[in-house]
């Protein structure tokens, strides 16, 4: 029945899907053998020793979420501003909205080390916040902004014309309509921008060693310096002798974190999703 | 309590004795250079059914999106002439600038082609605009929907789902509780683009026999490519073609003249094409 080529075609797929798969499998095993054992309620609630070679990481977790909250506290309100103001007033075609869609694409992907740098100069020296929490945040929630902006603005861009002309029809302000209709159709795309947008950070190093610094005391303030895991995890394995193994369990914990905040939003936007079809 | 939204039957006087709702003179629409619809004058008369008919692409909703100044959504059109609309005081000129077009779209609803309902619950659909149009009480809010729920004939069917999700619908229920959204804002005019286009034949049959309900009550202009559509519920019926790709109006008059005796080649050409 299948001719060869056919055979062919389906065996090249099915080999792609199985390298990745076992790729990541293979990190995965390798990190799991390695920290597995030094992973423990403990190692998650107490503070680290010896430079990280003992003792846990209670406080790297708490400043990872702190940088996390502040990223996402400033980019999600922001973002979603510049997202809304791009589709609505810089409709396809426009000079001035093709210009600022280009940056933003420019931007999106440009290195996080550049990133660091901006932060270190813009937000520590300049603006004078010094290595901290906050800094580190902002430098994040500069970051992610542009590829949060542009998912959020795909996503205002697929919800319906029709949607938008009868909400206008219907002599709804711009207001109404976006607060009542158009966003909450497009939900499941700010999810799934916010989603990008905080897995790119919880894995950020670069761009948060020149920002919020590597003090691994437990943070007082956003004006602490702290560090995040991904820092951590940096720092064990590159520059403390025997570090190895907590920064294993250190990553499976991260990978645990990136995991579920994933799982959060796919449920989340299942549920809009579901309530409003119910399909 | 009087229904809401049906009005007074005896609103508009008998459509054989015309009265000009709408007086459209001389309106062109252009999309950026391109124009699209030129010259266009006639009269949109109080409680008729006025039938838009004529091949696509000739400006049809063009014409009914300038109505109601939805052309304004789009980027680069341009609509000139003038529109004025019947009021107690004398006319209002649509065209202007200055116009509060809320209130006007308050005052002349819209059913697109393909039905609308908001992602959201059948009441949520039909409260929505209220809102946003100042009513809060909750007594009089579920009053109005049922009025409106009733009137489209859609009461019996969703009463006891009036909180499930109007995506849940079939097409023709979606397209009623569209026309049901319109009703709520109790509408003078009534635009119609298609309305029946996307359902099936017992779907638009319902919707048909729905819109013919309206008469008396509203002053609606309906866009349908249907020729014994128009023909069965229009009063009036105008029939727009091509000419040197700008879309014109070439013959308006009562439906039985526009079927029956056409004046214009034209006219006679297409609906001929229809019959035969």
């Amino acid at each position: 029945m299948h001719n060869p080529g056919d055979r062919l075609f389906g065996l090249a797929l099915w080999g792609a899907a199985v390298g990745v798969t076992a790729v990541f499998a293979w990190l995965f095993a390798d990190i799991a053998r390695l920290g597995l054992g030094s992973l423990s309620l403990d190692f998650i609630a107490t503070a680290p020793e010896n430079a990280g070679r003992d003792g846990g990481i209670a406080p790297i977790l708490v400043s990872t979420l702190l940088i996390l909250g502040v990223a996402v506290g400033v980019a999600a309100p922001v973002g979603l501003g510049a997202a809304v103001w791009l589709n609505t007033y810089t409709r396809a075609g426009s000079r001035g909205g093709r210009r600022i869609r280009l940056a933003l694409d420019m931007l999106a992907g440009m290195p996080s080390i550049v990133f660091g740098l901006f932060g270190n100069a813009f937000f520590s020296v300049f603006l004078g916040l010094g290595f901290s929490i906050l800094s580190g945040g902002l430098t994040l929630a500069a970051m992610i902004l542009p590829i949060f902006i542009r998912t959020v603005e795909a996503g205002l861009g697929a919800v319906e014309d029709g949607w938008r002309l009868g909400a206008a029809a219907l002599g709804l302000t711009r207001s109404a309509a976006l607060a009542h209709v158009i966003l909450p159709a497009a939900a499941p795309a700010i999810g799934a921008g916010l989603m990008l947008g905080i897995g790119r950070a919880a894995a950020e190093t670069a761009a948060l060693i020149f920002t919020s610094g590597y003090v691994d005391r437990m943070p007082e303030s956003l004006a602490d310096s702290g560090r995040a895991l991904a820092v951590h995890i940096y720092d064990l394995s590159m520059n403390v002798a025997g570090g190895d193994v907590h920064a294993a369990a250190s990553a499976l914990v991260l990978v645990a974190l990136v995991a579920c905040v994933n799982l959060m939003a796919v449920a989340l936007s299942r549920r809009w999703l579901t309530r409003r079809l119910a399909v | 309590m009087t229904p809401h939204t049906l009005g007074d039957i005896e609103m508009g006087p008998p459509c054989c004795v015309p009265v000009p709702h709408l007086s459209i003179e001389n309106l062109a629409v252009a999309y950026g250079d391109t124009p699209v619809l030129s010259n266009v004058s006639l009269d949109i008369h109080k409680g008729c059914i006025t039938a838009l008919i004529g091949p696509s692409g000739c400006g049809k909703t063009s014409f009914l999106n300038s109505l109601n100044r939805l052309t304004d959504l789009i980027p680069g059109a341009r609509v000139e002439g003038r529109i004025r609309l019947a009021n107690e005081s004398g006319t209002l000129d649509l065209l202007d600038s200055s116009l509060d077009v809320r209130a006007l779209r308050r005052r002349i609803g819209m059913i697109f082609q393909k039905p609308n309902p908001f992602p959201m619950s059948i009441r949520r659909n039909l409260e929505l605009p209220l809102r946003e149009h100042g009513m809060r009480r909750a007594d009089l809010l579920a009053h109005t929907i049922e009025t409106a729920l009733a009137d489209v004939g859609l009461w019996n069917e969703v009463r006891d789902r009036l909180d499930a999700p109007a995506l849940t619908l079939s097409g023709g229920q979606q397209q009623r509780l569209c026309i049901a959204r319109a009703l709520v804002l109790e509408p003078e005019i009534l635009l119609m683009d298609e309305p029946c286009s996307a359902l099936d034949p017992i779907a638009s049959g319902v919707v048909e026999e729905m819109i013919q309900s309206l008469r008396g009550r509203y002053t609606v202009v309906i866009v349908t490519h249907n020729l014994a559509q128009a023909r069965r519920v229009g009063n009036y019926a105008a029939f727009f073609w091509m000419r040197e790709r700008i879309g014109q109006l070439v013959e308006f008059g009562h439906c039985r003249q526009i079927f029956d005796a056409p004046v214009h080649p034209a006219t006679a050409a297409y609906i001929g094409g229809m019959h035969g």
